[in-house]
């Protein structure tokens, strides 16, 4: 394990000129809000839905290259899709950082540069921090509920 | 400096080994200490020729586990100051807090009363309380930090002026700034606004790094723990005044801690075993006994003394990196051996990673200071933290990781 299985240049293109970073979205219909208690890392994950799919995603916040570069790449990996589908790539993603290999690879694109990121234990929940904001909102969305915030503990 | 840190070194087996093909430089002793070859032979030896239980056996073994276990407590109570019996263990310091949260203060606090800390606590000396109070409905007041990361000791006064504080929870050495509490003064004034005030120090960061006499720093609770100075892991200490301890009921309960039981009830042993309810942690107290033997040999004064000259050297050479500030007090007199830092745009978590490639061993973080961290307007804080076994070889390794961490996160 050197320090090049985790910050593959994928991820240091992420971190350096971030995607969807943002912090505010016109037509919001869903905000939450995730920490990660063991690094004080926090995240606002903003989401849109037209048409039962992910319309527009934003996030925002302050974390290390890990975790603002994992939440860059999974809103490119997102954005477009079925609320449904979006939900099965964030768990594919969630099991690629255990440890699984991804069934989804093509879908996860860029996200599939944190594979390496499974062998360092105590950055899991860096990568996975933007990834469970995504699945929070959905799922909150589709309760009805519209603001949340939640300490992450995955 | 007096003793030889290169000798030393050699104590501590974890020291001579390698991370990532480079030298391991480790610069984490304020999260935990490295065991040192005497405590683990205590250790060792207990297992191997007197393993069995202690205060019960007649037998020559537990005779032998009582002697080490017993003999422990005494050391520990000479290294500060205090009376054998007004030293209870427990498994940590956060224990030990806890221990004084339930038998005193959710005893002795109802909704009237005031209890004052301080915006540096660690969250062990600060969360039993904030605990507390959602039963007992106290009000909280806090000690601020000001900007050269000194408790302001005017706002203190000011927050105890009304006379309402009874209980006073304060660290003696931030386990981020390394500031040095005048924890001595702070009693004094919650004495003389309250004589009744009680006043609970988390020795935590201290007695690993200088001398330390409880009594004569006029406080009621003192809590310590073992593993960050050169003992085990699993055991810590609650020093406290005996006529205090004597009014406390237990807090754990079982075996061990009782005088009588019957169907109808119990009456609790004597002070300090009330408070060591079950098996206690033997290999380990044998263990700590070791371990305060060992720094009495080099003599904290000379550590102190050491980790003053390394932490000037360490503070030159952070603020000498473009990019890098420090936390706390600049006066190596004012503070301990931990030093937090940032290095603008790069993340602590980025630090750590790149530093730990550099065979570099530092705590990021928020430090279980949230207060402290809102404070400084921080999530985390990248904290480099020396001990008597560190020496100025170490300084470099951190530099280069730092610089190679600047360029590498670099946007």
């Amino acid at each position: 394990m050197s320090l090049d299985d985790l910050y593959q240049e994928i991820i240091l293109d992420h971190y350096r000129s971030p995607k969807n970073r943002a912090p505010s979205l016109e037509g919001e219909d869903v905000h939450v809000h995730h920490s990660n208690p063991l690094c004080g890392d926090e995240m606002d994950l903003r989401l849109r839905v037209a048409d039962n799919a992910v319309d527009g995603l934003v996030f925002d916040g302050e974390g290390c290259s890990i975790s603002q570069a994992s939440a860059s790449a999974m809103t490119v990996a997102v954005i477009g899709r079925t609320l449904d589908d979006a939900l099965d790539l964030a768990e594919d993603f969630r099991r690629m950082m255990h440890g699984e290999e991804s069934k989804r690879p093509d879908d996860l694109l860029d996200g599939v540069a944190f594979e390496g990121v499974a062998k360092f234990p105590v950055r899991v929940k860096c990568a996975l921090l933007g990834w469970m904001a995504a699945k929070d909102a959905i799922e909150t969305y589709l309760t009805g509920e519209r603001d949340h915030e939640v300490t992450h503990d995955e | 400096m007096s003793f030889d840190v290169q000798t030393r070194k050699k104590d501590f087996p974890t020291l001579s080994r390698e991370v990532h093909g480079r030298r391991l430089v480790y610069l984490d002793s304020a999260a935990t200490s490295q065991t040192p070859l005497p405590v683990l032979d205590a250790m060792d030896g207990y297992y191997r020729t007197c393993r069995s239980n202690v205060h019960r056996g007649v037998y020559q073994l537990a005779e032998e586990a009582t002697d080490l276990y017993e003999g422990a407590r005494r050391k520990l109570a000479a290294l500060v100051g205090a009376p054998e019996h007004g030293v209870v263990f427990t498994k940590n310091a956060t224990e030990a807090c806890n221990l004084v949260a339930y038998s005193w203060v959710r005893r002795n606090l109802g909704p009237d009363d005031v209890v004052l800390t301080t915006h540096m606590e660690h969250h062990a000396n600060i969360v039993p309380l904030l605990h507390a109070r959602e039963d007992l409905g106290f009000e909280i007041r806090w000690i601020p930090v000001r900007e050269d990361g000194q408790l302001d000791l005017e706002e203190a006064a000011r927050l105890l002026d009304d006379g309402r504080v009874r209980f006073v929870a304060v660290g003696h050495v931030s386990n981020v700034l390394g500031t040095i509490n005048d924890v001595a003064g702070i009693a004094a004034m919650a004495r003389e606004a309250n004589p009744d005030c009680i006043v609970h120090v988390d020795g935590t960061q201290a007695v690993p790094q200088m001398p330390v006499d409880v009594p004569a720093l006029g406080v009621d609770f003192y809590a310590l723990t073992g593993h960050k100075m050169c003992g085990p892991t699993g055991i810590g200490a609650l020093v406290a005044r005996p006529e205090l301890l004597e009014q406390m009921p237990p807090f754990l309960t079982g075996g061990e801690m009782i005088l009588d039981v019957t169907t109808e009830g119990a009456t609790w042993a004597p002070i300090p075993g009330r408070f060591e309810a079950g098996t206690p942690m033997i290999a380990e107290a044998a263990g700590l006994g070791a371990a305060v033997d060992y720094l009495t040999e080099i003599g904290l004064d000379e550590v102190r003394a050491h980790e003053q000259q390394l932490v000037a050297a360490f503070l030159e050479g952070l603020e000498r990196i473009e990019g890098v500030s420090v936390h706390g007090p600049r006066d190596p007199a004012l503070r301990g051996g931990a030093i937090s830092f940032k290095l603008d745009g790069v993340h602590p978590h980025d630090i750590g990673a790149m530093l730990d490639s550099y065979g570099v061993c530092v705590r990021v973080g928020h430090h279980c200071t949230k207060p402290l961290m809102r404070h400084l307007g921080v999530n985390a804080t990248a904290r480099a933290s020396v001990y008597l076994y560190n020496d100025l070889d170490d300084l470099p390794p951190l530099l280069e990781g730092l610089e190679a961490a600047a360029s590498f996160f670099a946007r």
